[in-house]
């Protein structure tokens, strides 16, 4: 590594190079190594029929080719997004006025501590777990059914995981059960943030706590919004673990819950490292077009 | 997919009646003379690859000579044995297995793998290959496993027709329905007069409405059958490089849909909650499919107020034969412990005392004709779960018949790729042609090479 | 009381009916997430034919005897071991992350170098790469390394961290000035002595946040581990649960399976609780930002 040395005079920038070195290593050899050695794959005809290995053999684009003529991608991209805005839309709004409710002063709420505690709980769970329960909780003779028949709304079972939306709404709820606690965490430190004597200020103008919220707590928690909404959406394509355990694997019905990760996930299983490596590849692609969106639309707000 | 078990069945009972004379403990210690005598060209290391202890409990406890060092270690001479453990979830133990063996001929000696189990629904994948050994190679001859069931070696038999691998057990299957259900619906709980209305799929299927008009479904799901129209097929899943789909797998989906849509059975995975539902009498379910572990093991016999618990399943042949879970004991190639492999296969598949002693010790049923249906027609043998039959006559009788020639180094993707997408079509979610599709394009994700 | 507010309009509430709105929906909001957890307790307390019949609400009396039979199966399934191992690797990554982290963040934020933007940029950049696209990779790298069955590729990769290294860069925005750095160079304090003994005390908030949440997706992965270990003694608690669901039907017993989950989910639970006040603190120092 650098190590630059400039003479007698003192130099304490090259510790930024330095007290990056760990980082920088470790991120080339557990992540850069195997993303280009990923993209390399994505190249070639590679992949494992019961022990006899085929390839690698170049390709070219047909790996490309082959995922974008099926049409499939899209399918599950479309699903994952579903699932995640679905998920995402109840989380901010109950995540904002949970937010909003903690950090106002005047509201002077009691066991705060306690509540706070409480709704970053389920984010502790092992989502494997956590998608074990729900799908015993909503089985065709699970308790939610059983408690619906006894209230007289159904007369026969429920069978949740095999209509198309109730199955998304399911694995939106999860995520949205799971995450709310953390954004609400986030979102009540940025609003504590805000210099209270704006919020005086607008008493004294005679604003309501409606207004203070979207004239004034809203547009100054906009970076913070901005900084929720990437890392959401990051944990929104990498959706994986719930809706995997809940429909074990198959995405039913009819692949209407497949996530992309999902779809990788079988190409990896089979060893199809070709195809895996260029579903990776545009999975990559997707989150770099999605991100600069998302930079972009902070950028431009920023500037108004 | 989900690993199979021991058989129940063969209690203490049936071991007095018939199998008396041995009862000679097993030294754990080796002062017994050391099975596999270590010749000068063995290799001083023997690893075994498996998924679970259950073979391995087996060896510990009744192998001639072995010696327990700990857990996944021991001797057996002066050859250390190492136990190779993957569990089966997630695929893990064939990844491992198959890194493994790719690597078989540049790895040490000490290093190659020397034996591994499989399962029935992957067992082409390794014995259709060079990484398996011939048994006729390792010197076992057709006459030492001349006892042994006829299926338990098509399961081993490779394209060519070579035998690859041994088994020790056996799990025949058959029909257990309930006795109560039985008498509301024909006023008899006779296995022999339940089997005429359960005879044939046509009859089976007829039947199914009697069975629901009485309030009862008729299996707990359409993938319970799945198995039984899957043995009896007439060509494999894959005929050169095609997927194809046997007359028999599309009369289940036929017979499953008519019988999901007239609200006769559901469609639950195995084993989830809402299928076991039936293994209690709240759960009205008429019947199951399944081999003795089935009913001894996973049906909750042990738990108070099942339907097992109070001797309530009775056995019948029902409408095919077919066999459900067991073990199959493959040499690796490049082996550097032939002779001890050899013996080791020998004794534990073929040896009369200690296959007594794995029935008495771990309730299996072991792959041994003459044994078996001598336990078959012993009187004083009884199932106290199905309340005093003796069952063992129809289980071999089911799986005499049998002919698993059909099999291909795919079926495990085909078969779990098939129920899955069909679910779909049973639900309504699909028509028929769009699940097959669906059913196409998930089996090509798994195998690549193959085409639709 | 509304007429008390004196400079309330008519849209507004009272504060009187919103803090009673306020605690309603809270309460809700605690059952929802805590019902989960009951559920789960419950079910551990329930015998395994209990379990099969179907749900209740009551819990059982098979608490004891569900933990007894899982520690019975000890010698299939090292729970023990298993817990170390989770306790290990989850630790281990935990310290690792949040030291390399801030030393990342330390970097960025207090010096002026050439790449210094770049590097920023750089990383927020990776920040968004799905882990799982790079798993092929890691998988064909682990392997040539020979590192399979190893802690190695679960812990040293989190040194690496993108995430944390934002969080820890915002929070020093707010809560590290750099004049007391100067001061320390005054003072003749080299610089990596600097950041153990100034820079890494001022950020114990912000590390505590970022140790548990890196502890607790450690602990709670099992896409990784399960890729790499194979050895039973090195199993973590995650491999050990799919081990559970996938054992041998002779030996399953639901009520030990979710006393599994229990012991692998409350542990977590228990040390959240103690450290939780610290962390809704320090979630509310670091995000907060310009």
């Amino acid at each position: 590594m650098k190590n630059t040395r400039r003479g007698k005079v003192v130099s304490y920038n090259k510790w930024g190079y330095i007290f990056l070195i760990p980082f920088v290593v470790v991120y080339l050899l557990f992540s850069f190594i195997p993303l280009v050695s990923t993209v390399y794959n994505s190249f070639f005809e590679n992949y494992r029929s019961g022990l006899t290995q085929i390839g690698p053999n170049f390709v070219g684009l047909e790996n490309f080719k082959a995922i974008f003529t099926s049409g499939e991608v899209w399918i599950y991209a479309k699903n994952t997004m579903i699932m995640w805005v679905l998920g995402f839309i109840p989380q901010i709004l109950l995540s904002l006025l949970l937010g909003a409710w903690f950090s106002d002063p005047s509201l002077r709420l009691k066991c705060q501590g306690f509540f706070k505690t409480v709704i970053y709980l389920p984010n502790l769970i092992m989502a494997s777990a956590f998608a074990m329960l729900f799908f015993t909780l909503f089985s065709d003779g699970g308790p939610i059914n059983s408690m619906l028949i006894q209230m007289g709304i159904l007369s026969t079972p429920f069978k949740f995981l095999s209509n198309v939306w109730s199955a998304r709404v399911l694995v939106a709820a999860m995520n949205c059960l799971m995450w709310f606690g953390n954004t609400t965490i986030l979102l009540m430190a940025g609003m504590m943030g805000i210099d209270t004597s704006l919020f005086e200020a607008a008493r004294v103008d005679g604003a309501t706590s409606t207004q203070v919220f979207f004239r004034i707590t809203l547009p100054l928690l906009r970076p913070i919004l901005v900084y929720v909404m990437i890392t959401s959406l990051i944990g929104g394509l990498q959706m994986f673990d719930v809706p995997q355990i809940l429909t074990k694997g198959s995405g039913d019905p009819m692949r209407s819950t497949m996530t992309l990760i999902m779809y990788l996930n079988k190409h990896l299983f089979s060893k199809n490292y070709g195809m895996g490596g260029a579903l990776s590849v545009i999975l990559f692609v997707i989150t770099g077009i999605l991100s600069m969106i998302v930079y972009k639309f902070s950028n431009q707000k920023e500037s108004n | 997919m989900k690993k199979k078990v021991l058989s129940a069945m063969l209690a203490v009972a049936m071991l007095a009646g018939t199998l008396m004379a041995c009862g000679s403990e097993p030294a754990a210690g080796g002062s017994s003379s050391t099975g596999g005598s270590s010749s000068a060209d063995e290799g001083k290391v023997l690893n075994i690859y498996c998924w679970n202890n259950e073979f391995r409990e087996r060896v510990v406890n009744l192998y001639p000579g072995y010696t327990k060092t700990d857990e996944t270690h021991g001797t057996i001479g002066d050859v250390s044995v190492v136990w190779h453990e993957t569990p089966n979830e997630n695929n893990a133990y064939q990844n491992n297995l198959d890194e493994t063996l790719l690597k078989q001929e540049s790895a040490a000696a000490d290093d190659k793998i020397d034996m591994f189990l499989v399962e029935a629904d992957y067992a082409l994948k390794y014995v259709d290959s060079n990484y398996t050994m011939a048994v006729t190679d390792l010197g076992i001859t057709s006459a030492d496993i001349a006892n042994q069931y006829k299926y338990t070696q098509d399961v081993v038999t490779d394209s060519n027709g070579t035998l690859k691998g041994l088994s020790w057990q056996g799990c025949p299957g058959v029909l257990f329905y309930n006795r109560e259900a039985a008498k509301e619906v024909f006023g008899t709980d006779d296995p022999a007069t339940v089997q005429e209305s359960v005879k044939d799929w046509a009859t089976f299927n007829a039947t199914a409405q009697k069975v629901s008009d009485a309030g009862y479904k008729m299996v707990a799901s359409a993938n319970d059958t799945f198995r039984t129209y899957s043995n009896n097929v007439t060509k494999p899943w894959v005929v050169d490089g095609k997927i194809t789909i046997d007359d028999n797998i599309m009369n289940w989906v036929n017979d499953s849909k008519a019988l999901v849509d007239a609200g006769y059975t559901g469609t639950h995975d195995l084993w989830s909650p809402d299928w076991s539902a039936g293994f209690f009498p709240e759960g009205k379910v008429f019947c199951y499919f399944g081999p003795a572990w089935f009913v001894n093991f996973s049906m909750s016999a042990d738990k108070e107020g099942s339907i097992g618990y109070n001797g309530g399943w009775a056995a019948t042949e029902g409408p095919q034969g077919f066999f459900w879970g067991g073990t199959w004991i493959c040499a690796a190639t490049g082996t550097d412990n032939q002779s001890l492999v050899k013996d080791i296969m020998l004794q534990m598949t073929t040896n009369q005392d200690i296959m007594t002693q794995i029935v008495t010790k771990y309730d299996d049923f072991v792959n041994n004709k003459p044994a078996m249906e001598a336990m078959a027609a012993d009187p004083n043998y009884s199932s106290k779960v199905l309340g005093g039959q003796n069952p063992l006559a129809m289980y071999c009788a089911g799986v005499n018949g049998l002919d698993l020639s059909n099999l291909s180094k795919y079926d495990q993707g085909c078969n779990e790729e098939f129920q899955k997408a069909m679910k779909n079509y049973f639900e309504g979610n699909a028509t028929l042609d769009e699940a097959l599709e669906l059913f196409y394009k998930a089996v090509v994700e798994k195998y690549p090479d193959l085409t639709y | 009381m509304k007429d008390n507010h004196v400079n309330g309009t008519k849209k507004g509430m009272s504060m009187h009916a919103r803090r009673i709105l306020a605690y309603i929906v809270l309460i809700l909001v605690t059952v929802l997430c805590l019902f989960w957890f009951l559920l789960l307790f419950i079910n551990m307390t329930r015998s395994h034919s209990d379990l099969n019949r179907g749900f209740s609400i009551v819990p059982g009396t098979y608490l004891f005897t569900n933990i007894k039979k899982l520690i019975a199966m000890g010698e299939r399934l090292p729970i023990l071991t298993g817990l170390w191992n989770s306790l290990l690797v989850a630790g281990l990554s935990a310290a690792l992350c949040t030291y390399f982290s801030v030393m990342t963040a330390y970097a960025i934020h207090a010096y002026d170098f050439k790449l210094k933007k770049f590097m920023f940029t750089f990383i927020l950049m990776i920040m968004m790469i799905p882990t799982q696209v790079t798993a092929l990779g890691f998988i064909q790298l682990v392997s040539n390394m020979k590192l399979e069955d190893s802690f190695i590729p679960l812990i040293v990769p989190s040194i690496a961290a993108p995430v944390t290294f934002f969080y820890m860069k915002q929070y020093m925005e707010s809560s590290l000035p750099l004049s007391l750095i100067e001061a320390a160079r005054i003072d003749g304090s080299g610089e990596f002595r600097t950041f153990n003994s100034i820079v890494l005390p001022l950020m114990k908030p912000a590390i505590a946040v970022q140790a548990i949440f890196t502890f607790v997706s450690s602990w709670n992965n099992y896409f990784t581990p399960a890729l790499i270990l194979h050895e039973p003694k090195k199993r973590t608690i995650p491999i050990l649960i799919a081990q559970l669901r996938s054992m041998d039907w002779s030996n399953l017993d639901t009520g030990a399976v979710y006393a599994m989950i229990g012991l692998s989910i409350f542990p977590v639970i228990i040390v959240y609780l103690f450290l939780s006040k610290h962390i809704v603190q320090g979630v509310a120092m670091g995000s907060v930002k310009g």
